[in-house]
Formats: structure tokens, C-alpha cells, sequence
């Protein structure tokens, strides 16, 4: 079984890295925020599989706080993007899309 | 292999497919909003479908009590975030694709 869960976690990893190509395709920030939520979901599969195939109970835990993080970071930015006429004090230059 | 591990392997490869499917239609999708639709559901699904798949051949309780706590989380965090950029795509006037635009 240990073997199955490391080729698994091999194709989920290499779907992320499919994932990538919307990255630089674009065309707008949002889609790009897509594929960081596609990170999240994927990498906390992966990281499921790789605590059961290693055995470390740990990477659940890590797992955990992907699933948060990948939540906060989509309302980071939303909350960043989404106010184009009054950009906060002392905020640097302005990378929308 | 006893039938738990097949059991269990099979759900594990039925999540795999839908994360793979997920990232297919992340990538061929015409616009934000069927992107969002392939990401939201099919990749959630797949992590349910795994989540099964770990906690069939779980050694303890707790363990089955992590992993579906995990999968609620991201439940969540990604229906919540899914909402969030639909919304802010909508009013920065990103327009639906249709049949016409093809």
C-alpha cells in the first residue's frame, strides 16, 4: 500500500504542476488565484497520502493548516483586489491583473 | 492485499481521478467562472473520495476524526473563497462567456 500512496501522491503533484500552465496563461488575477486554490486542495491530498505512505503523522497536521492558509490567502486577496478606488495607507505599488 | 486495502484503494483512485479532472477543466475552461465550477467541485469531491479511501484502512478513530476534520475544513475555506472571487470577478466586470464568444 505504501508504494500505491507514493505513486498517487507522484500523479496529484504532477497535476499541480499542470495546474501551473493557468498560471502564466492568465488572463486575469482571478484565474491565477485559481490555480494557488488548486495548490491548496491538491497539496493537502498529497500531503494526506504522504503522512500515511511515511508514516508521519505529522504531514496531517501540516495538512491542516494548508486547508486553512488556502482560505485565507483566497480572501487576502480578494479583499486586496477588490478595492481598486482606495488602496490602503502605506500600501506599495498597485500589481492588480 | 485483505479486502479493506482493496476497498480503500479503490476510493483513493477515484479521488485521484477527479483531482485530475479538476486540473483538466481548470485548464480548458473559457472563462473564470466554469474554471471556478471545476476547481469548486471536482477537486473537493476528490479529496472526499480520498479522505474515504484513508480512513477505511485508519488503525484508530482519532485517525478518521483528523482526516475528516481536514476535509470539512477545506470544505469550507474553498466554498467560502469560491464565492469571494465569483463575486469580485462579477463586479469588475468579467462577463460570463456564452456560446457566441466561441
Amino acid at each position: 500500500m505504501t508504494g500505491f500512496h507514493l505513486v498517487v501522491a507522484l500523479l496529484l503533484l504532477l497535476s499541480i504542476l499542470l495546474g501551473l500552465v493557468r498560471v502564466v496563461r492568465g488572463p486575469t488575477a482571478a484565474d491565477r488565484m485559481l490555480a494557488a486554490q488548486l495548490f491548496g486542495t491538491t497539496g493537502v491530498a498529497v500531503l494526506l497520502l504522504l503522512g500515511r505512505a511515511l508514516a508521519v503523522p505529522a504531514f496531517w497536521d501540516v495538512a491542516l493548516v494548508f486547508a486553512l492558509l488556502a482560505g485565507i490567502t483566497g480572501i487576502a486577496f480578494v479583499r486586496r483586489h477588490a478595492t481598486p478606488t482606495a488602496p490602503a495607507e502605506g500600501e506599495g505599488p498597485d500589481v492588480r491583473d | 492485499m485483505s479486502a479493506t486495502d482493496w476497498l480503500s484503494a479503490g476510493f483513493v483512485s477515484a479521488g485521484t481521478v477527479f483531482f485530475v479532472a479538476g486540473t483538466i477543466g481548470l485548464l480548458r475552461f473559457p472563462d473564470v467562472y466554469s474554471r471556478l465550477h471545476a476547481l469548486g467541485k471536482a477537486d473537493n469531491l476528490g479529496l472526499g473520495l480520498l479522505v474515504i479511501g484513508l480512513a477505511i484502512s485508519a488503525d484508530r478513530l482519532l485517525d478518521v476524526v483528523h482526516l475528516v476534520l481536514i476535509w470539512l475544513l477545506v470544505l469550507v475555506s474553498s466554498a467560502t473563497t469560491s464565492h469571494l472571487i465569483a463575486r469580485n470577478a462579477l463586479k469588475r466586470g468579467v462577463s460570463p462567456w456564452t456560446r457566441s464568444d466561441r
